[in-house]
């Protein structure tokens, strides 16, 4: 039957470098648009910075201000919001629907949150402000609320057939102003100002904190690639060479560590240490600095890339969700509830745009009616440019965040270096068409469906 | 072989009728199965044997009428109920889902998982390759979506996942109708072979001469309604399609 395709599989071929290491090429592609991204900006604004023309490369890397520690803290916390949500909407589009209604309904869970944190807790139920039990019951009534209000969304999609286009089009108009209409168009703050601390800025590790959060997800990260390999090898499969292990593990360490000393060079400026030494009554020393660190908001948008990578690759629920997407009748006669499954789908991104309700809420430190504005496109975005394919079946939660990293980047990077703004739009615009057209030539060349 | 003095049946499928918008298309059929038997369901496209035998399998639900499996009578309300009751399916669509490989298909709303409810992929790769090095030994892309896979390939999965999970009973929507020669061959071995161990096997399939092969009785349908039922080595081919394209019913049905 399928005899030389068999047998071409049977014979050892030599395999390039890349198959060896068994990395997702995809994947590869889309770290090197990013780290071309950066050295662009990097580039751009070194040469600006200069005070003559030189053609020197390495003037212009050195001179950049793109990759200084202050901006890569920067766009790590302004890219979290829309990073949570895309992983959310990477379940959503895999199922082949679509959520529209994430901006309005993070719109919504704000305005809850501000209300409940500014209004209701210390004056009308008269905890007082800054009582501790504020921030966690806050959370609490603003997670409930995104995932009843995905929850119903999800009803409407799996048990009454509305097509969810329609469904959350619907949502996006009516949940932002059902916010609106609660705090009659107010701005809500000041914040509790323990939510703050979820913000970014307000809220990080501090370096000691950090470089532990970072040698413990290092390990974490190789123990995870050799317990795969003794499964593997548990069941007699073939596992790939122990270099190509090592060079894995190697890149994950150097990538996790990088990034937290990047986030630990960053120092809090002078003026805003002395308030937190005067806020604690003491004297700040002569000469006294401190870095920043990994934001609270970022550990968060990092447990949620574990967990949802977890649901995605080891849970049930996640099987079903990637088989209802590539075949929904064939999943439904294996026995999947998949009307339950979408209300399931829908609820986890009404919680999770609850949680960037939260990061959004705190970094901006007050509610106001246009949060999350636009926010719907760019999740979807972000999701696709991630890999998530509208066809559904296909994507993963790593691509999402790096799709909402590098739509970031592009923004951040052009605001920098002074790009109109009708023409920041425009190059998102054709970043998005052009990764999907990249896309779809690479699933011809390898000839998946 | 007689059907006389065979003990309970396996499957009983007593006066089912289903309707769809005032179409009857399942009308008052009765048919059944017993262990070790291979009973064909014949008719031209329409006549309803893939509908009356989704009722079995849990797709559809009859508007009357009875199912009765091993001398009980049950209720068949989705796919969950009928592989509760060992029936399993290989639909015409082979209903696997492209996107994911053969061992997730192989177990797909039955996965195996670890003691924290993890999904176990290693363990079911392991079974996957042992039952495909059984049914087709020459299968190796395991690791590839099965939309990678050619038609015998994929038809094989669909094969693994009916008959890795002990089934007794069997249903088989044109198993061969996508298939080459040699592919064609290895199924009806795969018919013999499940037919000795003792599973009974609904086989609704197009082509007369692979009825005459390997069914042992045929039920004839047109219409929605059962024309006959006829022991395969009492008639001769044309007396089957005298039944589906004309309905006439030879004197040696039943």
């Amino acid at each position: 039957m399928t005899k030389a395709a068999s047998d071409t599989q049977s014979t050892p071929a030599r395999r390039s470098f890349l198959e060896t290491l068994e990395i997702d090429t995809r994947l590869l592609g889309m770290i090197g648009a990013f780290i071309v991204i950066c050295l662009a900006f990097q580039i751009w604004t070194g040469i600006r910075a200069l005070p003559e023309i030189t053609y020197n490369p390495f003037a212009w890397l050195a001179n950049g201000r793109y990759l200084l520690p202050q901006n890569v803290f920067n766009i790590t916390i302004q890219m979290v919001s829309v990073a949570i949500m895309a992983t959310g909407m990477v379940f959503i589009i895999v199922t082949r629907h679509i959520d529209l209604s994430v901006g309005a309904l993070l719109a919504l869970c704000s305005a809850l949150m501000g209300l409940l944190q500014v209004w209701i807790m210390p004056t009308a139920l008269g905890l007082g402000i800054g009582n501790p039990a504020i921030a966690p019951m806050t959370m609490v009534a603003g997670l409930a609320l995104g995932a009843l209000v995905g929850a119903f969304n999800g009803w409407l999609v799996g048990y009454q057939r509305i097509p969810a286009f329609i469904v959350t089009l619907g949502g996006l108009l009516i949940w932002r102003n059902v916010g609106w209409y609660m705090t009659s168009g107010k701005t809500l703050g000041p914040l509790d100002q323990t939510f703050l601390l979820f913000g970014g800025a307000e809220g990080t590790l501090g370096t000691t904190l950090s470089w532990v959060v970072g040698f413990i997800a290092a390990a974490l990260a190789v123990f995870g690639l050799f317990q795969a390999r003794k499964t593997k090898a548990g069941h007699g499969f073939a596992v790939k060479p122990l270099w190509a292990e090592g060079v894995l593990a190697g890149v994950s360490v150097v990538a996790i560590l990088g990034f937290i000393a990047a986030l630990n060079a960053y120092q809090i400026p002078a003026a805003k240490l002395k308030r937190m030494f005067d806020a604690r009554g003491e004297v700040m020393p002569d000469g006294y600095s401190e870095g920043f660190g990994l934001p609270i908001s970022v550990l968060i948008l990092l447990l949620v890339a574990v967990v949802m990578t977890i649901v995605a690759r080891r849970t049930r629920f996640g099987r079903y969700v990637f088989a209802t997407g590539g075949n929904p009748d064939a999943a439904e006669l294996s026995g999947i509830n998949t009307r339950l499954l979408t209300v399931k789908v829908f609820s986890l991104m009404g919680f999770l745009c609850a949680l960037s309700a939260i990061v959004a809420q705190a970094r901006l430190q007050n509610h106001t009616n246009d949060i999350g504005t636009l926010d719907e496109l760019r999740v979807i975005a972000a999701a696709v440019i991630g890999g998530t394919a509208l066809a559904g079946g296909v994507g993963t939660i790593h691509g999402a965040i790096l799709g909402a990293l590098i739509m970031q980047s592009l923004q951040s990077g052009m605001a920098m270096v002074g790009v109109d703004s009708p023409f920041q739009n425009i190059i998102v615009g054709l970043v998005l068409v052009l990764a999907v057209w990249i896309d779809i030539q690479y699933r011809k060349r390898k000839g998946i469906r | 072989m007689s059907t006389e003095n065979r003990g309970t049946p396996l499957v009983e499928l007593r006066d089912i009728s289903i309707a769809f918008g005032g179409i009857k298309a399942v009308d008052h059929v009765s048919i059944d199965l017993y262990p070790g038997e291979v009973v064909g369901l014949l008719g031209h496209n329409g006549a309803g044997k893939s509908t009356l035998i989704k009722c079995l399998s849990g797709a559809y639900q009859a508007d009357a009428g009875e199912i009765w499996i091993s001398g009980d009578k049950v209720e068949i309300r989705n796919p969950r109920d009928a592989r509760a009751h060992n029936i399993e399916t290989i639909y015409q669509t082979l209903a696997l889902a492209d996107n994911l490989d053969a061992a997730s298909n192989l177990f797909l709303g039955r996965e195996l998982v670890t003691p924290f409810g993890m999904v176990d992929d290693g363990r079911m790769e392991a079974e996957t390759r042992k039952i495909m090095g059984r049914l087709n030994p020459n299968f190796r892309k395991f690791k590839e979506p099965v939309s990678a896979l050619s038609g015998g390939q994929r038809q094989s999965v669909a094969i693994a996942r009916a008959v890795y999970f002990n089934a007794k009973i069997l249903i088989m929507d044109e198993p061969t109708a996508a298939l080459g020669p040699h592919e064609t061959q290895m199924v009806a071995e795969l018919i013999q072979e499940l037919k000795r161990q003792g599973l009974g096997i609904f086989l609704i399939e197009h082509d007369i001469h692979a009825v005459m092969e390997l069914c042992d009785r045929a039920v004839v349908m047109k219409n929605g309604q059962r024309v006959g039922t006829v022991n395969v080595k009492d008639v001769t081919d044309d007396d089957i399609l005298g039944m589906i394209i004309m309905g006439k019913k030879p004197p040696q049905a039943y």
